[in-house]
C-alpha cells in the first residue's frame, strides 16, 4: 500500500532542507543588498519572488530563512530529545521518589509554553536566535521525558527484560540493548511532530522580535517587516508565510506517515 | 471523588509554587547587577542604591523569595519600574483586552470545530471524512499570526470592512469595540480549529467503535441519538482534555495576535516589559500566564470527576 503522508511529508521537508543547503552555496542576490529604486516589486525575471520594502530580493531572503528555520528547529528539538530522553529513562527505570520529582518538574515545564519561556529567557539574556532555540528546546523537554518514561515503563514489565536481568546484565546494558531500541520509534515520530511545533514557535518569536534579529533574514522577522507594507505589495507578507506553512505541513505529514509505518497498531 | 479532587488540587498548588520559584530564580541568574542593568551604565551610585533597596537586593535570595511569594498570595505583585504603578493594577487593566479576546476566540473555535469533527466521525468511510482530515492537516500548518496578516489583507486592505489594528474600548463605542476585536478573534479561533476538529473526530471515532454503540444501534435508536446520547458523552472526556490544551494555546497565541493588531493586552505589556527591562512587571505577567495554564489543567482534571462515573463514585 502506498504511503501518501510519508511520501508527501518527506518531499516537502526535503525541499526545505535542499533550500537551506542551497543557501550556503548559491544565492541569486545578496539577501541584504538594498535597492531603493526597486522597492516592493512584484515577481519578475530578475527577482523571482519580488522585492521587499528595502528593495531586497525576497527569494534570496527566503533561502537564508530556510537555513535559520532548520537550524533553530534541529538544535532546539535535538536539545529536547537528549535532555528529555535521559530524564525519562532515569525516571522510568529507577522509579520511586526520583520519578515522582521529575514528573512534577515536567508539570511545571508544561505550564511554560515556548513563547512564555522565551519571554522569561529574553528578560534574563538578550533576545536572539540562541535564546529562542533554548526556549523552544526547554519547553519541548517534558514532551520527550514523558514519552520516554512511558516507553520504559512498558518495556520494564516485559519478560525479556526480566530474563536479561536474571542473566546478570547490568543496568547500562539493559537500557542500551533492550529499552532504548524499543522506545525509539515513538521518539522518531514525536521528533518530526515537535519539529513542526518548533518551526511555528521560531517564526512567532522572530515575528515578536524575540528571535532572530533583523540583520539575518528569518521567515518570522520577514513577516514582521512586511506587515507595514501590505497595502503596497502583498508578496513580502505572502512568501515567508507560505514557506512556514509548507515546512510545518511537511513535518506533520512526515510524523503521521512515520507513525503509520512504525506502529502497526495505529494503522 | 473528594480524594481525587484533593490530590489534583495539591498537585496544582505544588506546580504553581514551583513555577513561582522558577520565575523568581530567573531574576537571580541574570548575569551582573540587576540594578545596573535596569538603570544603565551612567546611573549614579545613589540611584543604584535606591533601586537595590526597592528591589530588596540586600536581602538574601531566600528571604526575598519568601516576601515576594507572600505578596503574590495577597495579590501584591510589586511595583513596575517603568510605569511606577503596582504590577497587579497594570495586569488587571490589560486583562480587559486579553481575556475577552481569548475566551471569544476559544468559543468561536469550538463552534466551528466541534460540529465539523462530529460530522467527520459520523461520515467515516465516505469521502467527507478524508476531505475534512486533509483540510485540518492544512489548517494546522498555517501559523495564526500569518492567518491574521491574510485576514488584514482581505478584510482591511482589500475590502476595507474592518480595521487593520488598534483598539476601541467598549465604553467609548460598543460597535467600535466589536469591530476592533473581530479580526483578532477570528485569527485566534481559526488557529485552533484544525487541532480541535482532529481531536473531536478521533475521540468520537474511538467511542463509536465500542460494543455499547452497536447495542444502541441494534435496539433501533436513530443515528443522531446514538451520537448525542451515547457517543458524545463518552467522547467528552477526551474532548475536554483537548479543549484545555487548546485554551492554553489560545492564551499564549494571543500574545502574538495582540502584537499583530496592536491591541493593548497582556502580551503587548510583556513585550514592553522586556524592552524596558521592567523585571517585576515581566515576572508578574509570566506568572499570571503560567498560573492560568496550571488552573486550566486543574479544571480539566476536575471535570473528569464530573464526567467519568468511575472517578465520581471512586
Amino acid at each position: 500500500m502506498p504511503k501518501p503522508n510519508l511520501l508527501l511529508g518527506g518531499l516537502l521537508v526535503g525541499l526545505v532542507v535542499a533550500a537551506a543547503l542551497l543557501s550556503w552555496v548559491w544565492l541569486p542576490h545578496d539577501p541584504n543588498a538594498m535597492n531603493f529604486a526597486r522597492q516592493l516589486e512584484p515577481p519578475s525575471h530578475e527577482h523571482w519572488l519580488g522585492t521587499d520594502n528595502f528593495g531586497r530580493d525576497l527569494f534570496s531572503r527566503l533561502l537564508v530563512g530556510a537555513r535559520m528555520t532548520m537550524l533553530v528547529g534541529f538544535i532546539a528539538v535535538g536539545l529536547a530529545i537528549s535532555v528529555g530522553c535521559l530524564l525519562g529513562v532515569l525516571a522510568g527505570y529507577l522509579g520511586g521518589l526520583l520519578d515522582e520529582v521529575m514528573m512534577r518538574l515536567a508539570d511545571v515545564l508544561f505550564a511554560f509554553p515556548a513563547i512564555l519561556m522565551a519571554l522569561l529567557l529574553a528578560a534574563i539574556f538578550a533576545p536572539g536566535t540562541a535564546t529562542a532555540m533554548a526556549a523552544i528546546g526547554i519547553a519541548t523537554v517534558p514532551v520527550f521525558a514523558r514519552l520516554m518514561r512511558s516507553s520504559v515503563l512498558v518495556v520494564k514489565e516485559q519478560d525479556y527484560l526480566e530474563a536479561g536481568r536474571a542473566l546478570g546484565a547490568h543496568h547500562g546494558r539493559l537500557i542500551a540493548r533492550h529499552i532504548l531500541p524499543n522506545a525509539l520509534s515513538p521518539i522518531v515520530v514525536q521528533a518530526s511532530l515537535s519539529l513542526a511545533v518548533a518551526v511555528l514557535a521560531e517564526a512567532a518569536l522572530s515575528f515578536l522580535g524575540l528571535g532572530t534579529p533583523p540583520r539575518t533574514p528569518s521567515w518570522g522577522n520577514m513577516l514582521r517587516e512586511a506587515q507595514g507594507f501590505m497595502a503596497l505589495s502583498p508578496y513580502p507578507a505572502l512568501v515567508p508565510g507560505l514557506a512556514i506553512a509548507i515546512t510545518v505541513l511537511g513535518w506533520n505529514l512526515l510524523g503521521d506517515g512515520l507513525r503509520d509505518r512504525l506502529d502497526p497498531r495505529s494503522g | 471523588m473528594i480524594t481525587y479532587l484533593l490530590r489534583r488540587l495539591i498537585f496544582a498548588a505544588l506546580t504553581m509554587f514551583l513555577s513561582a520559584a522558577l520565575v523568581f530564580s530567573a531574576l537571580l541568574i541574570i548575569p551582573g547587577d540587576p540594578a545596573e542593568i535596569i538603570l544603565g551604565l551612567g546611573a549614579s551610585p545613589q540611584a543604584l542604591a535606591a533601586l537595590r533597596t526597592q528591589l530588596g537586593l540586600e536581602q538574601p535570595p531566600l528571604t526575598r523569595f519568601g516576601w515576594w511569594l507572600a505578596g503574590m498570595v495577597r495579590g501584591d505583585f510589586g511595583q513596575s519600574l517603568n510605569y511606577h504603578r503596582p504590577v497587579g493594577e497594570l495586569i488587571l487593566a490589560r486583562l480587559g483586552v486579553s481575556l475577552p479576546l481569548a475566551l471569544a476566540g476559544m468559543l468561536l473555535a469550538c463552534l466551528i470545530a466541534l460540529p465539523i469533527g462530529i460530522m467527520a466521525a459520523r461520515r467515516h468511510g465516505t469521502w467527507v471524512d478524508p476531505a475534512i482530515i486533509a483540510l485540518a492537516q492544512l489548517g494546522a500548518a498555517i501559523p495564526s499570526f500569518w492567518l491574521a496578516l491574510l485576514l488584514i489583507l482581505l478584510f482591511s486592505v482589500t475590502l476595507g470592512w474592518l480595521p487593520a489594528g488598534g483598539f476601541v474600548p467598549w465604553e467609548r463605542s460598543p460597535l467600535g469595540y466589536l469591530h476592533s476585536l473581530a479580526l483578532p478573534v477570528l485569527a485566534l479561533a481559526l488557529g485552533q480549529v484544525a487541532l480541535l476538529t482532529r481531536m473531536t473526530r478521533a475521540a468520537l471515532l474511538e467511542v463509536l467503535a465500542q460494543d455499547y454503540i452497536r447495542t444502541a444501534r441494534a435496539k433501533g435508536l436513530p443515528g443522531r441519538q446514538v451520537v448525542s446520547k451515547h457517543a458524545l458523552r463518552n467522547a467528552m472526556i477526551t474532548i475536554i482534555t483537548s479543549l484545555g490544551l487548546s485554551l492554553g494555546q489560545v492564551l499564549v497565541g494571543a500574545i502574538v495576535i495582540e502584537q499583530v493588531f496592536s491591541l493593548p493586552g497582556l502580551g503587548r505589556l510583556a513585550l514592553i516589559a522586556i524592552g524596558t527591562r521592567d523585571f517585576p512587571l515581566l515576572q508578574g505577567l509570566v506568572l499570571v500566564y503560567a498560573g492560568t495554564i496550571v488552573l486550566i489543567n486543574f479544571l480539566v482534571d476536575a471535570s473528569y470527576s464530573l464526567l467519568d462515573p468511575r472517578i465520581r463514585y471512586a
